[in-house]
Formats: structure tokens, C-alpha cells, sequence
């Protein structure tokens, strides 16, 4: 504090001057994502998981032994994960890039290799680099071959130098492992359960296990619960067993206050009801709640039994050295207290919506799940290859090397990625959609989906809770770009800023806290964890010890990780209500970077810009020299951060670096969402995943099942930062297209756009859609294999026939082939046998019958063949892949989008004498109902305009970033200077009657995407077609060229409106009628008018009924009903 | 009060909007005047005055005509007058990144010299390759190759040879008695169809025919053709000094004058051209100047401003005149 003579003698103005600005402080982003990139998330993930999880996972599990041979073992000593390669041939290895997986249909993965030791009889071996599986490889991680490639190095990789990277290429399809967000484990968090009582929950996750102990309330005594117990126990027994026998110790441990006292003291009389008064009998009434018992192994006694269950599965997270309990009687003790304290209000039960409860889960984590249970899984096998084989005499000795396969490894992780069912036996955790398939609709949708979060919540549950946006994902999720429907709020998308830790070392953070004065807890008897003095001190969710300056424990710390002396991701921060200090390093928790504020002053200056834009400085500097650091959504509640600088008072801890960082990849597309409606940006940002344009610099070297290009894609007029910074100016999805903003001919109601003819004569909104065919040519178990066959030729002529027509002499269409619905594209003949041997009998040839499986192209609108690939896959098959493209111009109901929500199909094209002009000739591209205005409330479509037209006029882009952006009142001068009305409406002349129109019309560019929704993909009309052969009723569905069905509703009005007549002609005749022979005696079916059950021909009379009742009676039949059907002659009813 | 005179020869701009945009003189609508057509009133009327013919940009002014009359030059000029383009492309060999349709569709957009009335509308129904009646072919072929003598540079321009495909490169096939015809092909000579690596070759025969705008936009012999009504801006009082001035910026430059009022000793605003307005209502953003200027624009009179992307009629037979 200064004293008062020292503020005093301050300068005036000096002390009432405002912060000053810091100019272009947002450069730091552009640093930031240098650095970090835009899925460094998943990338900082998997590099941990290689380099150092694996390591620690093979450590965790180095042995192998043998109950056959207490002398045999196999011990890891190092595990290495190498390059990414393909085998060719024998054990000739060549490494691979990315891109031939994707052709080839291959895995990106390279070998997991380790280090061995281990027994050969009585010798002892080390080998080294033996494989044991492969590893997919996620790309741009620290083993792909992309890494730190220059663009030019990249593109003779094929590979994009604007692609993130983060994915895994499995089988050919690239796989997203989705982040998962899911309560953090190891911590307690105290809640209300559906009775209303309060309970404290901790779920502990170790390597080992997984398990969820709970402290709950019943008739006013507390107990434990936990999945081993048949019952609840009371927590005195519990304290029993764990060896606090003494009752006064118990209720020092919970507290000492009066309250506690009572609320412990019907526990207790409980513990003595049960006759619990040592350690040696609560052991035994827990043994006697345990569930399942362990059936197997060596017999045990009760109270080893019981207290191997306390052990391992109660609380399971907490350590206990030397069976020494002390630690989580504490943390039990401090539980009870929790709901003691939040029984009597004086702390508020937890909100399990907080973000800072919360916990990302990543690809490495995911993977390193999986890794460890195959891993264990590898080396049961081999204990169990080990314990058969070696009390066998053999002539060779048993070498354990020989028998690692590496099959297993390798398929489990693939198969893992490829499904996305997660299934790990140790925890008996199942989860299916873990992975999705990188969706490259778009270089937005890519982008969007690397930055995805998946709740675990069930989507089906009807609660708000977890759906709506919590204060405290503040900068850290997108607050706009959620899905609408099922998933709403469940999957989120990562800010532009956020970084998601990774696991940090524990000890030295242990060693730390004890040097700044943390108390160990093992030192200290009960009463004073509860003292008013001190504050516990928790690391990643287990008590440490208690600290009495708690400030000075805080300040010490961020003030060592400002310096770089740990690591600048571990949180610390005080929680007051629960006089607890956590320190929190491990991985999962989501931050973001700020700039830190001391005495009003941000300790980023200009300067420091200024160097930074000069090259001298990178973001890491600034985090090394302490002027940023990173805060997670705990330690963000334990600071005052300002927004701009001239919020910064006295208290101010942190300064925002730039406020549109809160929003994500896709919300940052808009310009000026801040002036839009909230849902709307919502709308775009599913919208701009659909929206075709550049998918990548690579994406003619792509074969996609799917792909839409436009043909002449713009970079938008009005850009973002956002924009410039995830490099969407470069690889732009859509088109700046002049509006007017009038109503046009009736045909624009309902959000419809007019298209002038004129300006997709030249190219507006054209659009190639790509489409593969895949062929493999096999060889089969019975060493048959499949022909590729020359053109089919026309008997009389022996010229090729049409649908042949484009065959080459192999049997494959050529490139450049302009192909029609039903030509052939390849000639491809199978064996009509492949399992079986061929007969061998002598005499009958060899040669295997073939039958024809033409590849034929299917699509109303001939393709044209682009490229022809001949390869081979994995499994040395024969790979043909035809990458087919058409051409579209725009239609009428094509689906177009501005960046605004607002979306609409194309009503009319009018040509362009028709259209509208101003005074300078210009005529629109699009014109818009002004109606899509008012309701929308989509200003920032007017300001898009705005800018647009000021940038056209003079040659630049203008820019509409959030909270920010150019300002109206500037663009309207541009405007105004250039001869233009400040509001940007014109005059404008009908092209029709060539009067000048009433109204000045708003009048611009606005950047225009066209989504992927195309007329040419859905029309569909069927007047005869395919029928069912089951129910001899149409098909169903525009793949199957089926009906368009009268349902039940159409059905009911015709009954209403009485047209029998209509409903028995589309409901019979013109479905399924089928003419059957009843029998008049006996009311079965007959045939040919003859009745086999009466074995006569006098009653029988034809009738109509659809085949779907006929086949009804016939499976009645066979299921022992008989079905009759009475007749009567019309004239006698 | 407008005046009858008024309505029925200025469209009137108001802040907020046009008013009478529609013509109102057809006969017996107003009582006074003979609005019946008569040939020799029209002849004295009408008027067409060139006033700018420079390049292929052509400026000049229809008076004393109905707008329905004036938009339908407008509506001919950009879909009915028949020019020569591209219509069909045989492609030999295209290895570049663009498509074979793409290519074709910028091939289509290429403006050809050409005079259309030599020519012949094509057929429905016959072979691609037409006649020489009514059928231009020309010819693309280039290969792009490294560029040996470049060393140490970085620029595509230096490292390759033929990188870029021109319009130039474009290469005309008379046919039969085609050589007649003289200069033909495209207008321009550096409009960049498509960019190759070493290695990738385009080869490709075009066949221009007739066609018209109203079929395809590049067709059109217009890059635009468009009119506005002259605009008439009218002072209603006098006005001076700091306010003078500030009329004159909100006009587009030369438009208003300012001359030295010997009385007061200020500025005195005058409306000097007109015809330069942009019409942007700028002055309306002043409330003590919207009161005192009076904007219209004179319905009969039409400023036609037209850019020719193909050119082929004034350069050969169609006089200014």
C-alpha cells in the first residue's frame, strides 16, 4: 500500500488518465494460432500419448511371467512408436504419406516397436525393436511425415498446407476421434439426488479402475455407498475399518463445531448398535456387505478381504502407503463434512453444468484407454502361450519372442477408429460414435468437426440443465454453433482460443506446495483440518495437507509459473466456501490465453506488438517473459479480467487479448454477428458446413465418395479476422453476388431468390459435383479370381453394344468419356464360386464358370470420367477407382445462403433484360424479398452490404469482425465520395417497363453460398417401376425408384370425401392387385379354378385382392390359422 | 403544387422515393393538351445525340421518346443483336486443372471478332463442325515445358514456358472461302483461359456460330447497355456562403458551381452540369438544403451508356451517324 503523501505527490493526470489502448493487440492471435494451430488439441494429445503415456502405460505392465516356470520373464524395457510405413513384399518396408492411404484405402499407422528382456530356457536375452502392432498416426503429429514440412515440401506430398491435420486415415476414410466432455474424475462434487437429500460423489479413476463412492443421507445418519456393497454402511464402521477406532477422533476429523457434533452423533450410535467397536469387527461387518467376493486366487481372510476392498475400490484415487488409511479417512471425513455444511446452507451443492467441473477427453486419452487394455490383453496371451508351452518337452527351447503377434494390436486400435465403438474391458466401458468420418463437404465443415465436442450426456433426456450455455463457457466454447434439434447444446464447438491441458507431472508440484508451508495431512490429527485458520490444500483431487497464509501459497505459485518454473497450464485458485486452495495439472481442463494487468498497467505494450509483427518475438515469448498466461474456467473465477482496456481499474488481474475470440471457427465467418439475432448466427454456422466451394489446395487430387466444388469460388468482400486467420479467404465457399433487395414477379415469396440468367450464363453458382465408383478385382480362396472383360459386342453388327460402347480394351472406362445412365463402367466377371475347391474330377476342365457383374453408372444427368485409379490395397486386391463429375449450372430450387441464417432456393431465372438496373447498368445476381428482413432481424446482412459496396468501390476488403469491424458511418462516406447515397440505396430503373422504379432499393454485394441441397439430387416421380418381391407393392424410397406413397392421412380424407372408386384404384389397382381363386364351399384359396381342399371346381370363383392380403392368409395359414373367406354373389346381398 | 407540365415531363426524387415514374401523356388524359401522335411533332422532338464514342465505350443521348420505346433498344441491344461465340469445343486433349466444361464455358465467354451478318444462323440438327456459312473453327493448342535457360527464380514466368494460356495463343481456321473475311478472332489478346504446369498440354478446336443474347449472355455484343433519365436539379432560393459550399460536396464534382457574388461579397451556388449527378440525395441529409433544392430528372430524355465487348459493327460499316 502506498501511503497517502506518496499518492498525493502523483501526478493528476497521471492517475486519472485512462489505460491507453494497445494497438493491434489481436496479432497475438495470429501468434497464438501459429503456435498452437487450430486442432493442436488433438494433436499436443496424441504427441503425449506417444511420447510419454506409452511409455508409462508399458512401464505400468513391463512383466510377463509364467506359473509354470517361476524362473521365466519377459520384461519390457522400452517401447517406441516409429514413421509411418506400408510393408511391401518381405519385411521391405518403404514409408508412406497420407495421401496414398487415402488413394489405396490403406492405414496411416507405424509399427509400435519394443525392447525386450527375457529367458530362452536358462538364458537371458535382450532384443530390441521387435514389433508388436502398428499405431495409426495421426496427422501432423510429432510422427507424421508432415510435420514441419514447408508448403512446397507438402504440396509434393499431395497434401494441403492448409488442412489441420488431427485425423487419422483408417482404411482409406479419414476418422475425427471426437472430443468427449464428461464430469472431471477424482473430485467431489456434492449435489441433490432425485429424494432431495444431499449426497458428495467422487468418482475415481485410476489406470487400474474405475469406480463411484458416494456419502449419502439416510434418516439422518450418513453412509457410504458403493457398487461392492450389498447395503449402505454406516461411516463410523467405515472409519472403523480404516482404523480410526476412537469415536472423538472420528468427529474431529469431520469438525469440531456444535453442528457437526450432532449430526455425527446418531452415526455413531449406529457404529455401537451394530456392535462395531474395533477395527477388527467393522472389517468384518464390511466383508459381510461385500457383493461379489473374489472366488478365485488364494483364500483370503475376512478382514484381508474387506480391507483389500477398501483398498482398491473405495475411494480409489486416494493413495494408501503401507496400508496406512489415514489419507482417506480424511478425505471420507471431509466428504461428510461437505454434506454437512451444505445440509445447513453454509456451502451450495455443486453445479454439475460448470464448466469448470468439466473434463475434455481427447484423442490420446481415448487412445491410451484403449492401448493399455490391448496391451494387457497381448500379454495375457502371452502368459497364457508361456504357461501351455513350457511344461511341454519341446526340442527347441521356448522362445516368448516367436509368439508375439502383432495382429491384435494393430486390428483392436484399428477397428476402434474405424467403428468408433470404444470398448475397454478393465473399466467395462462401452461407447459407440466415438469416431466420425472427417466430413469434407466443405474446408468449413473439416474445420468445424476438429473442433467438436461430444457430451456423454443421453440425448434422449428432456433436461435444460446440460443443453443451455453456461456463463462459465465463456471464451471457452462457441456460444452460437451448437445443431439445432436432438443435439442441441449436447455438442459444442471450441472456441478460436482454447487450449485443452494435457496430464502434468505431480511430484514436483508436491515438493513445491511443501516448500511454500503446506502442512502433511499424514502430520496432522483431524481437529485441524477444520480449523478456521487454515485452508486444505488439494492436487488434482487428493488432499495434500493444510496451509495457513493461503494467499502467499497462491501468489508464490502463479508468480513461479508466470516465470516458466512450472508449467504455465497448472491452475491454482482459493475456493473460500470450501477454505480449500486446488491445484488442478491435470489433463483435460479447457483454458485460453490473457494478458496480465498489475497496478492498471497490462504488461503487454505496443511495443511488444510491435516486435511480434516484426518476427522478433513469438507467442511464446510472452509467455515465457510472464506478460500472458493461461487461466482455466476455476482460476478464472479467482480473477477480475477486463474486457477492453479502459475497463481496467484497481482490481483488475487480466486483460482480454481480443473479445471475438469467444466465438468459434464457424461463428467467426459472420460479418457483424454482433448485430444479428442469436439464432441466426446458429443457423449459419450448420449452414456454412453445406456450403460448397474449395475443400483443400488438394482437392483435385482427391478421390471422394463425395465432393462439391464451385467453379469460380470468391474470397468474401467482407471479411474477418476470423476469416484471415483459419485461411478461409484462401479456400472461400461461395460467391459475392450483387442484391437488390426488392420484390420481383411473385416467385421470391417465402424467401425464394430471383437469379438473373445472365450472370449464370457466366459462370454465377456453377458448381462440379464429384462422385466415385469403386471396384476391387479379388482372388478367392479357391484360387479363383475376378476378370475385368473387353466390351460386349452386338451379334449382328459385332460392334460393341451402347451401354459398352465406352470400354477399352481393359475393360475400363477411359477418361474424358462422357458416360449416360446405365453405360457400363467397368466389365467386371466373377467366379460363381469362390469358397469351394473346383471339382477336380479328370477329364472336366479347370476353368471356373463366371457370371457378369457389370459396374453401371445410375444418375439422371450424364458424368463425365475425370480420372481412372489402378492400385492395389492392403490386401494386395486390385483397386479401381473412377472419379465421375458433372458440371451444374444453377436451377430453380437450388439452395442458396447468404452468411446470415438466412436461406432460400432459387424461385425464377430472369434473363437479364428483364432485371432491374441502376443508373451506372448494373443489374443484380440475386434479388431478395425485403420480407426476409423484419422477422430475422439479420442486420449485419445490411452492414455485410454496406461493406461490400464501399469495398467494391475502392478496391479493398473491408472488414466485419465481431464486436468490432469497419463502421457504418465510415462505409456510408466511402459511399457518399463516390457518388453513391450514404445508405446504400439505389435508383434503379425496371428492366420491364423501363420506368424508374417507386422506391430506392437496397442495393449490393452480399457474399451468397450455394449449399449442397440440389433439385437434380431429389427429383423424383415414378408413374410404373420396381415393385417389392414380397409384397408385390412399389418400392420406396428415390433409390429404388419407388411410389410416392398414399398414406393414411390421404387415405382418410378420400374416405371423407366418399371417392371409393379413387381409393380402391391407388390402394389396390394400381399397387398390388393380384387375381386369386377362392373356393366358395370351403373359403380357401384355390388355383386355376380348381379348390385342392374340396377337390372340386364348382364353387370356385375369381376375385381381385391386393397381394399383400393373399400373402397375409398364406402366412396365417402357416401358422395354423385359417383364414376363410365367405362368398356371396353380388345380386344376392 | 407541381404543375401539370411537371407531372407529365420530370420524374420527381424525392427523399424517400420517385414519384411519377409513370409516363402519363397518352391522349385525352389531360385536358389541354393534344397528346395525340402526330408524325412531324415527334420528328421535331425526337433526337439522338452522340456524345461520346471512344474505344468500344459509346455515350449518347435518345429525346422525345416513350421509356417503353428507349428500354426496348436497351432490351434488343442485350438480347437480340446476334454476335459470333463459341458454341461447341472438341477437346484433344486437356491435362490442365481446369475441366473440359469449364474450359469450354471460358472459351464461350472469349469475345470474337467477328461480323455477325456474314454469317448465317446455324441449324438445329446439323454435325458440330458446321459449314463456312455459318461456322467460325479456330484452334488452341499449347504445351507448357520448363524452361531451361531459368535458373535460380522462383517466378512461374521465368520458370516455365507457356504457363499461362492466352486468348492470343487462340489460333483461326479459315474454312473454304473464309480467308475473305479478314481479321477475325478474339477481341483481346491477354484474357488468361487457363495456367499449366510443364507437362500439361491443352489442345482443343472451337466452332463459333451465331447467336443472340436472349440464348446465352455471351452472345450478347454488350458488356452492358443501360440509360438513365437526365437528371434537373433546380435551386429554389439563393443560397451562399459556408452552405453554398456544402451543396456543392453533396453533388458529384462539377455539378454545382460556385460563383463570387458581388452584392454580399460570398459564394453563390449555381447548378452548372447536371447531367454529371449521380443522384445520390445527398443534400436531403441537410435540413436547411433539402428545402431548397428541387431534384428531378427528365422523363424523355435518355443518356444511353453502352460498353461493346465485341465490337464488330462500328469498326467496319456502321457510321457515328
Amino acid at each position: 500500500m502506498k501511503s497517502i503523501e506518496e499518492v498525493m505527490r502523483l501526478d493528476k493526470e497521471q492517475l486519472s488518465a485512462s489505460v491507453k489502448t494497445i494497438e493491434e493487440k489481436w496479432k497475438l492471435l495470429p501468434a497464438f494460432l501459429k503456435v498452437k494451430g487450430l486442432v493442436k488439441q488433438h494433436i499436443d494429445s496424441f504427441n503425449y500419448f506417444i511420447n510419454v503415456e506409452l511409455k508409462k502405460i508399458m512401464k505400468a505392465n513391463d512383466k510377463v511371467t509364467s506359473d509354470a516356470d517361476p524362473n521365466f520373464y519377459l520384461k519390457y524395457l522400452n517401447i517406441y512408436v516409429g514413421m509411418p510405413d506400408v510393408e511391401e513384399g518381405f519385411n521391405i518396408t518403404k514409408p508412406i504419406t497420407p495421401h496414398e492411404c487415402r488413394l489405396r484405402d490403406m492405414t496411416y499407422s507405424a509399427p509400435i516397436t519394443v525392447d525386450v528382456e527375457y529367458t530362452r530356457g536358462s538364458q537371458r536375452i535382450i532384443r530390441n525393436n521387435l514389433p508388436i502392432g502398428r499405431m495409426p498416426i495421426m496427422l501432423r503429429s510429432s510422427n507424421c511425415v508432415l510435420t514441419g514440412k514447408s508448403p512446397a515440401e507438402m504440396a509434393k506430398l499431395n497434401e494441403c498446407p492448409m488442412d489441420p491435420g488431427g485425423y487419422f486415415i483408417v482404411r482409406g476414410t479419414e476418422k475425427v476421434i471426437l472430443i468427449q466432455e464428461q464430469l472431471s474424475k477424482n473430485r467431489m462434487i456434492v449435489d441433490i439426488d432425485s429424494k432431495g437429500n444431499i449426497e458428495c460423489s467422487v468418482t475415481s479413476s485410476t489406470h487400474e479402475k474405475k469406480t463411484k463412492t458416494y456419502v449419502i443421507v439416510k434418516h439422518e445418519k450418513y453412509y457410504l455407498k458403493h457398487n461392492s456393497f450389498s447395503e449402505d454402511l454406516p461411516v463410523a464402521i467405515v472409519f472403523k475399518a480404516m482404523g480410526i477406532e476412537c469415536d472423538q477422533e472420528i468427529v474431529q476429523m469431520v469438525g469440531g463445531e456444535e453442528d457437526m457434533l450432532a449430526a455425527m452423533a446418531p452415526c455413531l450410535e449406529e457404529c455401537h448398535r451394530a456392535q462395531v467397536f474395533t477395527q477388527n469387527q467393522a472389517l468384518k461387518y464390511i466383508w459381510s456387505k461385500i457383493r461379489t467376493r473374489s472366488l478365485w486366487g488364494q483364500k483370503k481372510s475376512k478382514t484381508d478381504e474387506a480391507r483389500e476392498v477398501l483398498h482398491n475400490l473405495v475411494l480409489a484415487h486416494v493413495p494408501v502407503p503401507q496400508w496406512n488409511f489415514k489419507i482417506k479417512a480424511t478425505y471420507m471425513a471431509l466428504m461428510i463434512r461437505r454434506v454437512i455444511l451444505a445440509q445447513t446452507g453454509r456451502i451450495h451443492v455443486d453445479d454439475s453444468d460448470y464448466y469448470g467441473n468439466k473434463r475434455l477427453e481427447l484423442a490420446g486419452q481415448l487412445l491410451s484407454l484403449l492401448f493399455e487394455d490391448l496391451f494387457k490383453k497381448f500379454n495375457a496371451e502371452l502368459k497364457k502361450i508361456a504357461d501351455m508351452t513350457i511344461p511341454k518337452p519341446r526340442a527347441a527351447q521356448f522362445d516368448i519372442v516367436r509368439q508375439m503377434r502383432q495382429d491384435q494390436i494393430t486390428n483392436g486400435l484399428v477397428n476402434a477408429i474405424s467403428t468408433g465403438n470404444w470398448t475397454i474391458k478393465r473399466f467395462k466401458m462401452e461407447r459407440a460414435g466415438v469416431t466420425q468420418v472427417l466430413s469434407r463437404l466443405s474446408y468449413i465443415s473439416a474445420l468445424g468437426m476438429m473442433t467438436r465436442i461430444n457430451s456423454q450426456f443421453e440425448k434422449t433426456r428432456k433436461v435444460s440443465g446440460p443443453r443451455s450455455l453456461q456463463p462459465s463457457q465463456w471464451g471457452l466454447l462457441c456460444p452460437s454453433d451448437t445443431p439445432e434439434g436432438e443435439a442441441c447444446g449436447l455438442v459444442k464447438n471450441l472456441a478460436l482460443m482454447t487450449h485443452i491441458t494435457t496430464d502434468q507431472d505431480e511430484a514436483p508440484l508436491i515438493r513445491l506446495a511443501m516448500n511454500l508451508g503446506v502442512e502433511d495431512i499424514q502430520l496432522l490429527s483431524g481437529e485441524e483440518l477444520s480449523s478456521l485458520q487454515v485452508y486444505i490444500v488439494f492436487l488434482n483431487g487428493n488432499i495434500l495437507g493444510v496451509i495457513r497464509n493461503y494467499k502467499r501459497l497462491v501468489n508464490t505459485f502463479r508468480l513461479l509459473r508466470r516465470a516458466g518454473y512450472i508449467s504455465e497450464f497448472v491452475s491454482i485458485f482459493p475456493n473460500h466456501a470450501h477454505r480449500c486452495v486446488y491445484i488442478a495439472a491435470d489433463g483435460g481442463r479447457v483454458c485460453r490465453p490473457y494478458i496480465i494487468v498489475q497496478k492498471r498497467r497490462p504488461f503487454v505494450t505496443s511495443k511488444h506488438i510491435e516486435e511480434l509483427s516484426q518476427g522478433f518475438r513469438s507467442f511464446e515469448d510472452f509467455l515465457r517473459e510472464g506478460l500472458v498466461e493461461y487461466l482455466d474456467v476455476n482460476e478464472e473465477n479467482d480473477c477480475m479480467i477486463a474486457l477492453y482496456e479502459a475497463d481496467i481499474t484497481g482490481d483488475t488481474t487480466h486483460l482480454e487479448i481480443e473479445p471475438f475470440t469467444i466465438l468459434g471457427v464457424c461463428a467467426g465467418l459472420i460479418p457483424y454477428p454482433h448485430h444479428n439475432q442469436s439464432p441466426r448466427i446458429t443457423y449459419q454456422c450448420a449452414m456454412g458446413k453445406q456450403a460448397m466451394g474449395t475443400i483443400g489446395l488438394n482437392q483435385r487430387n482427391r478421390i471422394d465418395t463425395l465432393m462439391y466444388l464451385l467453379a469460380y469460388p470468391h474470397a468474401p468482400l467482407v471479411k474477418s479476422k476470423t476469416i484471415e486467420l483459419i485461411n478461409f479467404d484462401k479456400l472461400p465457399a461461395g460467391q459475392n453476388a450483387t442484391v437488390a433487395v426488392m420484390s420481383f414477379s411473385a416467385y421470391d415469396i417465402e424467401d425464394a431468390l430471383i437469379l438473373n440468367k445472365a450472370s449464370l450464363d457466366r459462370g454465377f453458382g456453377r458448381c462440379l459435383v464429384y462422385h466415385k465408383q469403386t471396384v476391387t478385382v479379388k482372388r478367392y480362396a479357391n484360387q479363383t479370381f475376378d476378370k475385368l472383360m473387353g466390351a460386349k459386342l452386338d451379334e449382328t453388327t459385332s460392334k460393341p453394344k451402347w451401354a459398352y460402347q465406352l470400354l477399352e480394351f481393359d475393360g475400363i472406362v477411359a477418361p474424358g468419356d462422357c458416360v449416360e445412365n446405365r453405360q457400363v463402367l467397368v466389365n467386371k466377371s466373377m467366379p460363381t464360386v469362390t469358397i469351394a475347391p473346383l471339382p477336380s474330377a479328370p477329364g472336366q476342365s479347370r476353368e471356373p464358370q463366371y457370371k457378369e457383374v457389370p459396374i453401371m453408372y445410375k444418375g439422371p444427368v450424364p458424368s463425365y470420367v475425370e480420372k481412372v485409379l489402378l492400385t492395389s490395397n492392403p490386401d494386395e486386391a486390385f483397386l479401381i477407382k473412377i472419379l465421375l463429375r458433372q458440371t451444374r449450372r444453377p436451377e430453380i430450387g437450388d439452395k442458396f445462403s447468404s452468411r446470415h441464417g438466412q436461406k432460400g432456393v432459387c424461385g425464377l431465372i430472369v434473363p437479364q433484360q428483364d432485371m432491374p438496373f441502376t443508373d451506372q447498368g448494373i443489374c443484380p445476381d440475386i434479388i431478395m424479398n425485403p420480407h426476409g428482413y423484419p422477422s430475422r432481424m439479420t442486420v449485419g446482412k445490411l452492414m455485410e452490404l454496406l461493406g461490400g459496396k464501399a469495398g467494391v468501390l475502392e478496391g479493398k476488403f473491408h472488414y466485419g469482425t465481431a464486436f468490432g469491424g469497419d463502421r457504418i458511418e465510415d462505409l456510408s462516406e466511402v459511399l457518399v465520395r463516390n457518388g453513391f447515397n450514404y445508405l446504400g440505396k439505389d435508383f434503379v430503373t425496371s428492366g420491364i417497363t423501363g420506368e424508374p422504379e417507386e422506391a430506392y432499393i437496397y442495393f449490393g454485394p452480399i457474399y451468397y453460398q450455394k449449399l449442397k441441397h440440389m433439385v437434380l439430387d431429389k427429383m423424383h416421380a415414378r408413374a410404373k417401376g420396381p415393385r417389392a418381391i414380397l409384397t408385390r407393392q412399389p418400392t420406396e424410397g428415390r433409390a429404388r425408384d419407388g411410389g410416392l406413397r398414399l398414406g393414411e392421412m390421404e387415405r382418410d380424407c378420400l374416405i371423407g370425401y366418399g371417392a371409393s372408386m379413387l381409393l380402391l384404384e391407388r390402394l389396390m389397382i394400381s399397387s398390388d392387385a393380384f387375381e386369386v381363386d377362392v373356393c366358395g364351399q370351403c373359403g380357401l384359396i384355390g388355383y386355376s379354378g380348381w379348390c385342392k381342399y374340396c377337390e372340386s371346381s364348382k364353387e370356385v370363383s375369381t376375385l381381385k385382392m391386393p397381394y399383400a392380403c393373399k400373402l397375409l392368409f398364406q402366412e396365417l395359414q402357416s401358422m395354423n390359422i385359417i383364414p376363410r373367406l365367405s362368398l356371396k354373389k353380388y345380386n344376392e346381398l | 403544387m407541381e404543375s401539370i407540365d411537371e407531372i407529365r415531363e420530370r420524374v420527381t426524387i424525392t427523399e424517400f422515393g420517385v414519384t411519377n415514374v409513370h409516363s402519363s401523356d397518352f391522349p385525352g388524359n389531360y385536358e389541354g393538351y393534344d397528346d395525340a401522335w402526330d408524325q412531324k411533332k415527334f420528328e421535331k422532338k425526337f433526337k439522338v445525340e452522340i456524345i461520346k464514342l471512344q474505344g468500344d465505350e459509346l455515350e449518347f443521348d435518345m429525346i422525345g421518346v416513350d421509356a417503353a420505346i428507349a428500354n426496348a433498344f436497351r432490351r434488343i441491344l442485350l438480347a437480340e443483336v446476334p454476335s459470333m461465340a463459341v458454341e461447341k469445343v472438341h477437346v484433344y486433349n486437356n491435362t490442365s486443372i481446369i475441366q473440359d466444361e469449364v474450359l469450354a464455358h471460358r472459351l464461350g465467354l472469349v469475345p470474337i471478332r467477328a461480323d455477325p451478318r456474314l454469317f448465317e444462323y446455324k441449324q438445329p440438327g446439323q454435325d458440330d463442325e458446321g459449314t463456312e456459312q455459318d461456322t467460325l473453327e479456330l484452334h488452341l493448342k499449347v504445351r507448357c515445358t520448363k524452361n531451361v535457360k531459368a535458373q535460380d527464380t522462383t517466378d512461374p514466368n521465368q520458370m516455365y514456358v507457356n504457363h499461362k494460356v492466352l486468348t492470343k495463343q487462340m489460333e483461326w481456321i479459315p474454312k473454304g472461302n473464309q480467308v475473305n473475311l479478314g481479321n477475325i478472332g478474339p477481341v483481346h489478346d491477354d484474357i488468361l483461359l487457363a495456367k499449366l504446369r510443364p507437362g500439361q498440354e491443352i489442345d482443343v478446336r472451337m466452332f463459333c456460330v451465331k447467336g443472340i443474347g436472349k440464348d446465352h449472355a455471351k452472345f450478347s455484343p454488350v458488356a452492358t447497355a443501360t440509360y438513365r433519365l437526365l437528371p434537373e436539379i433546380k435551386l429554389l432560393r439563393e443560397i451562399e456562403g459556408e452552405s453554398a459550399e456544402r451543396l456543392q460536396k453533396c453533388f458529384s464534382p462539377g455539378v454545382i458551381g460556385l460563383l463570387h457574388n458581388k452584392h454580399t461579397g460570398s459564394k453563390q451556388a449555381y447548378v452548372a452540369d447536371a447531367r454529371r449527378d449521380t443522384c445520390s440525395r445527398e443534400v436531403f441529409r441537410h435540413d436547411d438544403l433539402k428545402n431548397a433544392v428541387k431534384l428531378t430528372r427528365v422523363r424523355d430524355h435518355f443518356i444511353y451508356d453502352m460498353s461493346m465487348w465485341k465490337s464488330p459493327y462500328y469498326d467496319s460499316s456502321c457510321p457515328p451517324d
